[in-house]
């Protein structure tokens, strides 16, 4: 399956919508929406992984990058994912004490509103 | 012993190409389906360094894996051609690769966007109960493995 994204803002925060596998061949277009986000000004990401079906090292390496650059605005970068399958790469690299790993949009929306 | 044996150029195309074949080829020697993501995701790694090792140094060359069952494990190789010093070039300005996974520090210590091919090989490490590099001027052999089912591809074919 190809790397399918989608994106749109509310309240401030940006939720981009993957869907698909996130490896060394398609992870570049992740990269480039990001850094497209950020330098539209898009500083609080929330990416929905609930639909990606593989995500490697080259994808993890993607989403730090993601991070680095919201950080240097005050932003966040945060995930929603609930599959086990890609929640284990992220404990296996410990990035779970990186990223704000939330169960559903709602759930973060709600983080998110708290935080503000 | 039954071993199927796969060439591919230095594409990143080719990869989930080879994650297939090696799931799939994985499912028929017997392996848990529990452990199926593991060697997906292993394999992926180890394909993944390697194409990006030949891009840097050897774009022509070809990738090999080999797949075989032995004395019920499934045993996957996947060897490159590139000089195995691409984790030294990769960190030539850090202390070195990010051996230590330390949570909230990982992401300062991170050269580039990518997580180069040190942290692959850490990542097939933890997948992977049994792992080897050797590494050489010539290139960089991984081997790895998983408990599979003891009559391998016969029991299935």
């Amino acid at each position: 399956m190809d790397l399918k994204l989608d994106h749109h803002t509310e309240d401030r925060l940006t939720i981009v919508e993957v869907e698909g596998e996130i490896d060394v061949y398609t992870a570049p277009r992740l990269r480039e929406l990001l850094i497209d986000l950020v330098n539209k000004g898009n500083f609080h990401l929330l990416v929905n992984m609930e639909k990606v079906d593989f995500l490697d090292s080259t994808g993890l390496g993607v989403l730090v990058g993601g991070l680095k650059r919201v950080r240097a605005h005050d932003g966040s970068l945060e995930l929603v994912c609930t599959q086990e399958r890609i929640l284990k790469i992220f404990r296996i690299t410990g990035l779970t004490k990186v990223f704000g790993i939330y169960a559903s949009v709602e759930e973060a929306k709600e983080a998110h509103g708290r935080d503000k | 012993m039954a071993t199927v044996e796969l060439t591919f150029s230095a594409l990143p195309a080719h990869v989930r190409t080879a994650r297939l074949v090696a799931t799939a080829i994985a499912r028929r020697t017997g392996v848990a389906e529990a452990l199926l993501d593991e060697v997906r995701l292993a394999v992926g790694e180890a394909c993944s360094r390697a194409v990006e090792a030949h891009r840097v140094h050897c774009p022509g060359e070809p990738i090999r894996i080999e797949l075989c069952d032995e004395s019920g494990r499934f045993e996957v190789t996947v060897t490159d051609s590139a000089p195995s010093d691409d984790l030294e070039q990769a960190y030539k300005d850090e202390d070195g690769p990010p051996v230590a996974v330390n949570g909230t520090e990982l992401a300062s210590l991170l050269p580039a966007d990518t997580l180069m091919s040190g942290f692959g090989i850490a990542v097939i490490a933890a997948l992977a109960d049994d792992v080897e590099v050797f590494p050489s001027a010539k290139g960089l052999r991984i081997r790895m493995s998983w408990p599979a089912a003891a009559t391998g591809f016969a029991a299935t074919g």
